[in-house]
């Protein structure tokens, strides 16, 4: 029974080419969040990569910085419908974390501090595509925004780039995270606006 | 086994519908603020504090859809909302600037169960504590205390940050009496010839503005997150039991 | 701070799916087994959906993803939720 309320527009939807269908350009950075902020300092930070034999790879803060800390200029498209253009990152790249990583697996979960998970294929987190963050707009992360170090998957939905992030677990199969087990899609590409099931 | 629907406890109250509504009235409340009244033939009217969910629709399509709380505590056909403007909002600017007699717009509800209060449920006191926008599911109810001579003892401590920031200020000091009493607390800046303390409320201005525990009040509290938060653990603090502080904190996108 | 509102605030989006209004039905944690009422549940609002959370543990209750005219409603952080008949 929906009608028009007169003079009601919403957010301005513009048509520029950069824009995902059914997004809006931001400016500003929203915060999302499912549950408490983690309050997890550099110090006690730790990354850990699973793989099914049941060996750990794991890095402390310095560690994950002594790979190699490289900038990337990424749009960031969020499922809510904003997009933010030219976003200035700073971030170790995953093809450095899985340098002596040996999987047969092609599936990742990505867990974070907090409990939130969301599952990625592996082919998506190399080849220069996905990096674990830890700087944006110039400034170290935000807890709200994921610090100390959020996962950086630009070219999915920005509920894959899981904040908080603590470990990457091989699966042989693509198993649901958080989201994609209440209704949000496996794989998520905002160019085919791959939102839900 | 027994024929009869399973419902949630209470579920006897009308049921929740999207409606149709037309603005009647439209005027300015505070600075920030308007006072919406809706013409909506269909509502079955709702208890006072319960709210409902407005839903725009654009030209082509787009929607947004927020919940206010309701200011009436009406029969039905009529339902009053306050709304005050979030800053970059998206449906609130349009409410308190864009929105005009005549204009249509869609309504969900009533709404909520719990954050509500009911003539004659028992005599036990209510204390409402309200910081900001958050007065408005809490002067419903004691617009309802009012209108139907319900002999429970209420009070409402208010605080505000300027004194053209409150809302109802004429109603509620309209309703004030026996078994209504209304404390203001002002954060910023108190009006002319104002004898009391101008600032942020603590735990002992808020023991001495309120009924103490030992009258076992219901209490409805309502206001930010942060507000509600804060009021909520004094409130504790001073003896008062969790289970009889209701708490409705808004905010959100 | 993380923003969070009551279970109160879910009344709009579960009227849709179940009869009456469900915020007033308590109901039973499955992380910790605490009993509470749906209204006085944590309610994160500003996520892809709508998160509720246990407020004695921060277990997840409950997820309601509005996708169109679609619902996905996730009860699963629940072991059981008391109705009543009605009278």
């Amino acid at each position: 029974m929906s009608f028009v309320t007169r003079g009601f527009s919403g957010r301005r939807r513009d048509d520029n080419p950069r824009l995902p269908p059914g997004q809006t350009l931001v400016n500003d950075w929203p915060v999302l969040s499912a549950g408490p902020t983690p309050r997890v300092g550099t110090a006690e930070w730790e990354l850990t990569i699973s793989d099914e034999t049941g060996a750990d790879h794991r890095w402390n803060w310095d560690q994950l910085l002594a790979l190699g800390v490289e900038d990337v200029t990424v749009d960031i498209h969020c499922v809510t419908h904003w997009t933010r253009l030219d976003m200035a990152w700073r971030g170790v790249s995953l093809d450095r974390l899985f340098e002596n990583v040996e999987s047969g697996h092609d599936f990742v979960m990505a867990h974070s501090y907090g409990g939130y998970t969301t599952n990625l294929p592996l082919e998506d987190l190399l080849d220069g595509k996905a990096w674990i963050a830890t700087e944006a707009d110039g400034e170290p992360l935000d807890p709200e925004h994921g610090g100390p170090a959020r996962l950086l998957v630009p070219h999915l939905y920005f509920w894959k780039s899981a904040k908080w992030i603590r470990g990457l677990t091989m699966m042989p199969d693509d198993e649901p995270g958080f989201w994609e087990q209440n209704g949000y899609h496996f794989y998520g590409d905002p160019w085919k606006e791959e939102r839900y099931w | 086994m027994s024929a009869q629907p399973l419902a949630p406890p209470g579920a006897a109250r009308p049921r929740a519908a999207w409606h149709a509504a037309t603005v009647t009235d439209v005027r300015r409340e505070t600075p920030t603020a308007v006072r919406l009244t809706l013409d909506v033939p269909t509502w079955p009217g709702s208890e006072a504090g319960a709210h409902l969910d407005v839903r725009l629709t654009a030209p082509d399509g787009y929607q947004a859809t927020r919940s206010y709380s309701i200011a009436s505590a009406t029969p039905g056909g009529v339902v009053v909302l306050a709304v005050d403007e979030v800053p970059d909002g998206e449906v609130s600017p349009f409410l308190t600037r864009e929105l005009r007699s005549g204009d249509q717009l869609e309504v969900h509800g009533p709404l909520g169960a719990f954050f509500v209060w009911r003539p004659g449920q028992d005599d036990r006191p209510v204390q409402l504590v309200a910081g900001g926008s958050g007065v408005v599911p809490l002067y419903a109810m004691a617009a309802a205390h009012g209108a139907t001579g319900d002999g429970t003892f209420f009070r409402l401590l208010y605080s505000v940050r300027r004194p053209e920031d409150a809302f109802f200020s004429d109603e509620l000091a309209a309703l004030t009496g026996p078994s209504f009493e209304l404390d203001v607390v002002y954060t910023r800046a108190a009006p002319e010839g104002w004898a009391g303390p101008v600032g942020r409320l603590d735990k002992g201005a808020l023991a001495a503005a309120t009924i103490p525990a030992s009258h076992r009040p219901r209490l409805y509290v309502c206001g930010s997150t942060r507000f509600v938060e804060t009021i909520a653990t004094w409130l504790q603090e001073l003896g008062h039991a969790a289970a009889d502080i209701r708490t409705e904190r808004f905010g959100g996108l | 701070m993380s923003s969070h509102l009551d279970g109160n605030a879910l009344a709009g989006a579960l009227s849709d799916v179940f009869q009456g209004d469900v915020t007033a039905a308590s109901a039973r944690c499955a992380g910790c087994g605490a009993v509470s009422v749906l209204a006085e549940a944590m309610v994160y609002p500003d996520a892809p959906g709508l998160v509720v959370r246990c407020a004695s543990c921060d277990h997840v209750l409950a997820t309601i993803v509005e996708a169109g005219d679609r619902v996905f409603l996730s009860l699963s952080g629940m072991s059981t939720i008391e109705l009543r008949r009605r009278p």
